[in-house]
């Protein structure tokens, strides 16, 4: 068997992936924290209970509705879009004139509830969600195999976060966005709806946060509490990667979820943490996060 | 936290001419009623609540008074309670030792935390402590001493000073008691200090602080530091008290609880914090005998305090005609 550092090229192949896999996650997830905080300045805890509804929405489509991973994979994030923009017009309009450590505060609240309900109708074991037939099976890279479903879902997100990347820097939607988060009182003077933008935008996360649930549903057992060890990690790479910029969450996303790939292999009992680390090293050297502006 | 945004009533009320000697009566019965206590109430419950109002009234220091918000503090807690539970059940240490063990394991805890997290501000600051104290968390996941999942179990409560038996229940909580006072009395001590005012200059207005002179760095840090020994004091005395130490103690559910018990109770107030710790302690030991899971009602609660009832119970009746007529104020 071929070596590379003293460990097999498929065992090492195999972490990488895994990496990668998180990495889409970490990298889907924080994108969207990304585009709240920048028109929100919202640190939106229940990010983490948007993900694991986005893999029960699958999940009870499936099974109640007999919808399909398909079409699941564009209703999901529409009903939880849905559910933000209703959370984001009711109650957490009404925190913006505050400190922003409210909103925190209150998405946390928010993160608790959603996922004691849920605990309380599915109990807290987690439940198989079947990969479409289309993505089962796996192929042969020569070094090793490649199971399709994670490859889809590496692909997936990389089209998902370039696609919000590129609304938001090249479109006009995405011009009035970024302008909003310069200057909103001067932005709706010329006529744009911003509170109507901030829905939207709250809505666009919390979409984006249930359409990694989807993906995550057939890798994942969908589980109540799937999301809240989740997000603490995402935090982590958001502080690391600076939430000035959303390219920066995306790449600090996929580079986090390599390299604990890789920590899995050369030094397993650390996996948990080197993220952790990474941001107490990171934080000390460059407060402001690699990509990020302020301070 | 609240200060920028809560608009404090301007309508001039007059102070009551014997504010003072009332204030003082009603402390006087709150300790009266505290050392009478047990001949009413179950005495465990009473201690849980000691302990949990001093953890949340040593979290209100950095919350309140300096506008810091520690979404980590579970790390102090928690981490105190194994220290002390390994010191006196493994290493045979007499309680008081094995407590200030768990004090200055939380303060070299909250001097480490404290280093990294302050040199981010706001919003930043809490996602760094949840973060750290989530590593803390896998750390004692894996560490040998704390006996992972299973925790540190029978815990001996020992003999304090080598004259009082902790493990009778009366003598037990007269120590919590006695230990909760203590640790309240420094909490006043530290707020109404030099050093408590130039922190709540620093929670006002961080930047003319700095042009004031003052290495703001450096009483974030000192505030971080106290707020984490003092809630170590309170996890020390829990691990006695339930005579284990678990995972539980360091998670980041404990350090949204102390914050919630914050928050309900009123933020930046002295009896606030144990207020809120005794209502979330007797709500969860209402729940615990039913099915239905208590973080639903934690989280909606939260979502209330949050968007209606900012103040808190006592901030709220500080700011009403008869607090603000007693000579009461809250310090956000």
């Amino acid at each position: 068997m071929t070596m590379i550092f003293g460990i097999p090229v498929a065992a090492l192949m195999g972490q990488l992936l895994v990496g990668l896999i998180n990495g889409s996650f970490y990298a889907l997830l924080s994108l969207g924290l990304a585009v709240i905080f920048g028109l929100l300045r919202v640190i939106n805890f229940a990010h983490g209970a948007q993900y694991m509804m986005g893999a029960f929405a699958a999940l009870l489509l499936l099974t109640v509705g007999g919808v399909n991973y398909w079409l699941a994979l564009i209703l999901a994030p529409l009903i939880v879009g849905l559910f933000g923009a209703i959370i984001e017009r009711t109650m957490l309009s009404r925190l913006y004139q505050l400190d922003h450590l409210y909103g925190l505060l209150f998405t946390f609240g928010l993160a608790l509830a959603i996922e004691g309900t849920f605990r309380y109708f599915y109990g807290a074991s987690g439940m198989p969600y079947a990969a479409p037939a289309a993505l089962t099976g796996a192929v042969n890279l020569g070094f090793m195999f490649l199971p399709i479903y994670r490859g889809w879902v590496v692909i997936a997100s990389l089209i998902v976060c370039l696609a919000v990347w590129f609304m938001i820097e090249k479109t006009k939607l995405g011009a009035y966005l970024r302008a909003a988060t310069e200057n909103p009182t001067l932005v709706q003077s010329f006529g744009v709806n911003v509170p109507l933008l901030l829905t939207l935008t709250y809505a666009l996360g919390a979409g984006l946060a249930a359409f990694a649930g989807v993906l995550a549903a057939p890798v994942y057992q969908v589980s109540p509490l799937m999301g809240s060890n989740l997000i603490i990690i995402v935090f982590a790479v958001v502080v690391v990667g600076g939430m000035g910029s959303i390219l920066g969450a995306i790449v600090t996303g996929y580079m986090l979820g390599v390299v604990e790939g890789l920590t899995k292999v050369f030094y397993p009992e650390a996996s948990n943490i080197v993220i952790f680390v990474i941001m107490a090293i990171v934080l000390i050297l460059r407060p402001a996060g690699l990509f990020g502006k302020d301070a | 936290m609240a200060g920028k945004s809560e608009p404090i009533a301007t309508e001039h009320v007059a102070i009551h001419p014997k504010a003072g000697a009332i204030q003082l009566a009603l402390l006087a019965v709150i300790l009266a009623g505290l050392l009478l206590a047990p001949q009413f109430l179950y005495p465990i419950f009473l201690m849980k609540l000691l302990a949990f109002g001093l953890f949340a009234a040593a979290f209100n220091l950095l919350l309140g008074y300096t506008g810091l918000l520690s979404f980590g503090h579970a790390t102090f807690f928690g981490g105190a309670a194994y220290f002390t539970a390994h010191a006196v059940k493994v290493w045979g240490w007499p309680p008081e030792a094995g407590i200030l063990l768990g004090v200055l394991g939380a303060a070299a805890l909250g001097l480490v935390m404290g280093a990294i997290a302050i040199r981010r501000q706001g919003i930043y600051f809490a996602m760094i402590t949840l973060a750290l104290s989530q590593m803390f968390f896998f750390f004692c996941l894996q560490a040998g001493f704390t006996h992972g999942e299973d925790g540190i179990q029978s815990v001996p409560r020992g003999t304090l000073f080598g004259i009082f038996d902790l493990s009778q229940p009366m003598t037990m909580y007269y120590f919590v008691l006695a230990v909760f006072i203590l640790g309240m009395l420094i909490i006043w001590r530290f707020v109404n200090s030099p050093f408590g005012m130039i922190l709540k200059s620093i929670r006002e207005n961080e930047q003319r602080a700095i042009s004031l002179g003052y290495s703001v760095s450096r009483y974030k840090l000192g505030a971080f530091v106290m707020s984490a020994a003092l809630a170590g004091l309170a996890g020390g005395v829990k691990a006695l008290i339930f005579q284990f130490a678990t995972l539980t103690d360091v998670s980041w559910q404990m350090s949204g609880e102390v914050i919630l018990m914050t928050l309900l109770g009123g933020i930046g107030t002295l009896a606030g914090p144990v207020v809120g710790a005794g209502l979330v302690v007797t709500l969860q030991n209402y729940l615990a005998t039913s099915d239905f899971p208590v973080t639903i009602i934690t989280g909606v609660v939260f979502m209330v305090c949050v968007l209606v009832f900012r103040r808190g119970l006592v901030g709220e009746f500080f700011a009403s005609r008869l607090g603000r007529r007693l000579g009461f104020r809250s310090e956000s």
